[in-house]
């Protein structure tokens, strides 16, 4: 061994750490100095010399034909320049993610209470406001299809969607249906080898994903005849593919760019003011910019479905599950958004995470006059399992047997068949999670002696000096898909390039991705030094001139963008490689980029990668397709339909002032199996958020409805938890890598969202004795006063 | 109408200001401070807060007429020529900004908080953070960030007496 590699191998041992900010690591977020600063740029920050604010007039009624619209008192006001209605739509009237069922500007007819029929360009907020009024619109209003009685008997009461209007899917109001049979299905012959059979009748609220952040963008006509959109959005390109049809240009001359987004939950996913704005600004030839109100929000975005299910199990005497048969029937409203999707995770995941031998469900979303519905945070998995969990509680206490080891005993793991037939291939820890919930240390009890008032429920309300509280707890675990499924042809795109800037390598990273808070730029960077081993990493602004990323949705933006990310500088690294072997020679097989350097494992460091560099810069894209899935058979629900599962469990301690109703969650606890932690502190608070908006659901949360009007469009009457609300919420982490996955990491965003909210409802249930089939938990439900 | 004010203690005026503009539009559209935000315009989730002669209030709720002659600090006053604040500093460090629509107004609340109690109990800080809505972190981590500012601001305190 000569004395110049030892010394190489010394040196290596120096830098062979990496980075400290590269994966594994939980370095800041590169956007968390603007941010505190106040000097972000979110989409409502957005300002243009000469930009006009754009508003829409919106349907006072859930169904109603249009009889007329006389927008000429509005024209006439000082500062408006514009009103239009669907008349001056140059290009396709009609769009929409899965089905081009959603007009523009309404044709002729309302279907939900706040559908948009005209848009006002004016110089200031308050002009647009008033011009809006000024339109008059007469309409001969129509009763509502608002149930699901209303819904299935069209003949009677009517359709959402004419039959001749729609004759491309013509389900009637039916959006999307998807049938399951596993095993014997659910027969007369299988019902008899159950010992115990517990049923129930399950209703979900509809809740909304009430970013802070409202819906905002800017959009600026360009000289080519194109559009330049800065937008809060979660998916770059399918907002360009379902825009530019309606302006009447093609794709490439409608550039899209990230605006600061104010968090997302699925309620981005569909366009809001995207068209409307850019409709605007190509007829008056000025930046428009729409700003939502919080009221106009609430009409703006598609909310999580509400749902009416029916569940049944049935089970030995020894607890294992013999069968179990659900129907889900989730309110779609008046346009299909993500519905189709929605309804094929609620039927694939809608038995739970458990080894059922003979399944049968059937889930359908239905058109109705309601508040269109489509893409929250756990997307169709979380009402499913609220009807699920609460059937395991109900089971339990039928065999006499404790909650969490009925649950064990009937978890699914790895090598396990989903009730699809599709055979888990990877960790599915789902035992083990309840376990860890289980062993956790509770909270000190109650202490009525040392009492702050403050930390019960009604809180500063003062209601209560500790008579009346009654402690509960409850325990839940739930199952999510992970990226988009049914054959979807799911993938990302990333462009890395490297360069000498300073003296330094740095690398840049490039995607469409849109970060709505959840910390993917962080991580991108920590992927680049990984793999690049350098320290100086930038991220290019989010835009339409790399390709698509897909959504921010699914859990799926670490897995598919990070994904590509790794890609693409594995492929510069490689470049970078190749381009020392044709300088120096090496024949090494053990390069890799350390600390700046490339280094051979067996000879040391070679070169820097700044002489190697020099002036020219490294520039490639790759991307991220994950493996192949295939659609659901219609009738039977079988298939490889989804890419990779994520598991979560939950233990909740609730007080309950059994004399008000009031609740108050003392602490949540979570357990959750996330593959690979690329960024341990973002992974931590991904899982507390998610825990507490489905403490919301469990709650308090949710858009009241009656008659196909929303009753509650503020933040007023809208409820989200606050600071006061929410516990400390313990967060206990599993890293079984998934062997199919980069770096055997788990999509993690959602799963706590869709297993929170059922422990905090059997921890009601176990201090009031109250059956509580229906969420959120009002005070009434608690008090008998309904 | 004109109204005159100081923000962030340099004095500032804006024109054509319409009666029924709120302080809010007026620092975000015509004075150039988009720091503070607009997420609800009626009170409720604290983003807009901003200090009106010292004490928080939401500024949607403030009409611009009410700010004549008085003084405004926003978000973007909270750091001065040495840097951050330690509030800005420890919600950086303890992972309480995620989207960040809601941090400008919890900045200005626990800066007050901090003012008033330096040494706040979990209680305090979740009674005096209550009007603030933050739909993405859980609060967890906000409050990780009250606890490391209030620790940081008193060992600092502590080290320089």
């Amino acid at each position: 061994m000569s004395t110049r590699t030892i010394a190489g191998q010394k040196n290596l041992q120096d830098i062979r750490t990496g980075s400290k900010d590269g994966i594994g690591g939980s370095p800041l977020r590169p956007d968390g100095t603007l941010k505190v600063k106040g000097e972000f740029a979110y989409s409502s920050d957005l300002w243009h010399e000469d930009m006009l604010w754009g508003m829409a007039l919106r349907s006072p009624h859930p169904r109603a034909n249009i009889l007329s619209v006389d927008i000429s008192e509005a024209l006439k006001l000082p500062g408006v320049y514009a009103v239009l209605t669907h008349e001056d739509i140059p290009g396709s009237k009609f769009y929409g993610l899965e089905i081009q069922d959603q007009p523009a500007l309404a044709i002729d007819k309302v279907r939900y209470h706040g559908e948009a029929i005209a848009i006002v360009a004016a110089d200031h907020p308050e002009t647009a406001r008033r011009a809006v009024k000024k339109i008059k619109v007469e309409y001969e209003v129509l009763t509502p299809i608002t149930t699901e009685e209303q819904c299935l008997n069209p003949e009677v009461y009517g359709y959402v969607h004419e039959p001749h209007e729609f004759k491309s899917h013509g389900h009637g109001n039916i959006c999307h249906s998807q049938k399951l049979v596993h095993g014997g299905g659910v027969t007369d012959e299988i019902r008899a080898l159950a010992d115990v059979v517990v049923s129930g009748h399950y209703e979900v609220g509809m809740q909304d994903q009430a970013f802070l952040g409202p819906e905002s963008g800017l959009a600026v006509p360009a000289e080519d005849g194109g559009m330049d959109l800065y937008v809060a959005t979660q998916w770059l390109h399918v907002d360009r593919q379902q825009v530019a049809p309606v302006l009447g240009i093609p794709e490439e001359k409608l550039r899209l760019t990230l605006a600061g987004v104010g968090g997302a939950f699925g309620g981005r996913e569909d366009l809001s003011m995207q068209i409307h704005a850019c409709l605007l600004a190509q007829r008056t030839g000025k930046p428009v910019k729409i700003v939502y109100a919080r009221d106009e929000s609430f009409f703006g975005h598609v909310h999580r479905h509400p749902a009416k299910m029916y569940y049944e199990h049935g089970a030995t005497r020894d607890g294992k599950l013999v069968y179990a048969d659900a129907r889900l029937v989730l309110d779609g409203g008046a346009y299909a958004s993500a519905s189709p999707a929605v309804v094929g995770n609620a039927a694939s995941l809608g038995h739970g995470p458990y080894n059922i031998p003979n399944v049968r469900m059937e889930a359908i979303a239905l058109y109705s006059n309601n508040p269109s519905c489509g893409a929250m945070r756990g997307f169709g998995a979380v009402q499913a399992c609220f009807g699920y969990e609460t059937q395991m509680d109900k089971l339990a206490a039928a065999l006499g047997m404790d909650p969490v080891e009925l649950r064990q005993l009937n978890a699914m793991s790895e090598g396990d068949s989903m009730p699809t037939g599709q055979v888990i291939d990877s960790p599915a820890p789902v035992a083990e999670l309840l376990q860890r919930v289980k062993d956790m240390p509770l909270p000190p009890p109650l202490d009525l002696a040392n009492l702050d008032v403050r930390t019960l429920p009604g809180a500063l309300s003062n209601t209560s000096h500790g008579e009346g509280i009654v402690r509960g707890i409850g325990y839940s675990v739930g199952i999510k898909n992970v990226g988009f499924s049914e054959g979807f042809d799911d993938y990302s795109t990333a462009r890395v390039r490297l360069e000498v800037i300073g003296g330094e390598p740095v690398a840049m990273v490039h995607t469409a991705m849109a970060e709505v808070g959840q910390g993917g730029i962080t991580v991108h960077a920590q992927i680049a030094r990984t793999e690049l081993g350098v320290e100086q990493v930038t991220i290019h602004p989010a835009n339409t001139e790399v390709g698509s990323a897909g959504s921010t949705s699914a859990s799926r933006q670490t897995y598919m963008t990070g994904g590509a990310v790794k890609y693409a500088a594995e492929a510069v690294a490689q470049a970078l490689i190749e381009k020392g072997r044709k300088r120096y020679g090496w024949t090494h097989n053990d390069l890799s980029l350390i600390g700046g350097k490339v280094v051979s494992e067996s000879a040391g460091v070679l070169v820097s990668m700044v002489d190697l560099l020099g002036e020219d810069a490294i520039d490639l894209t790759r991307e991220h397709h994950h493996r192949p899935t295939v659609p659901f058979d219609k009738e039977t629900g079988q298939g490889f339909g989804h890419v990779q599962y994520t598991f979560c469990a939950n233990r909740a301690v609730v007080d309950v002032d059994v004399e008000l109703g009031l609740v108050k969650v003392v602490e949540l606890t979570a357990a959750q199996d996330v593959g690979k932690a690329l960024n341990p502190l973002s992974v931590i608070g991904q899982i507390q958020g998610g825990c507490t908006q489905a403490l919301g659901l469990a709650v308090m949360e949710e858009i009241i409805v009656k008659d196909g009007k929303v009753r509650n469009a503020s933040f007023t009457d809208y409820l989200i938890p606050t600071i006061l609300d929410v516990p400390p919420i313990p967060v206990d982490m599993l890293e079984l890598p998934d062997p199919n996955a980069p770096y055997g990491l788990r999509g993690v965003g959602e799963a706590p969202t869709v297993s929170a909210t059922p422990s905090i409802v059997a921890a009601i249930r176990q201090a009031t004795g109250i059956a509580l089939n229906r969420i959120p938990v009002r005070p009434e439900h608690l008090t008998g006063t309904l | 109408m004109r109204v005159t004010f100081t923000a962030n203690g340099k004095p500032v005026e804006a024109d054509d200001v319409w009666e029924g503009e709120s302080l809010l539009y007026v620092l975000r559209e015509r004075v150039g401070l988009p720091g503070s935000k607009n997420a609800c315009e009626q009170g409720e989730c604290g983003s807009c807060t901003v200090y009106l002669d010292g004490t928080p209030v939401c500024s949607c709720l403030v009409a611009a007429g009410q700010v004549q002659g008085r003084e405004v600090r926003t978000v973007e006053g909270l750091a001065d020529e040495n840097g951050l604040d330690p509030v800005q500093q420890a919600f950086i460090d303890a992972g309480a900004v995620q989207c960040g629509f809601c941090t400008p107004g919890l900045l200005v609340q626990t800066h007050d908080l901090l003012e008033r109690e330096p040494q706040p109990s979990d209680t305090d800080i979740r009674e005096a953070l209550s009007g603030n809505l933050c739909r993405c972190t859980g609060y967890e981590k906000i409050m990780d960030a009250v606890r490391l500012a209030s620790a940081r601001q008193c060992q600092k305190a502590g080290a320089s007496e």
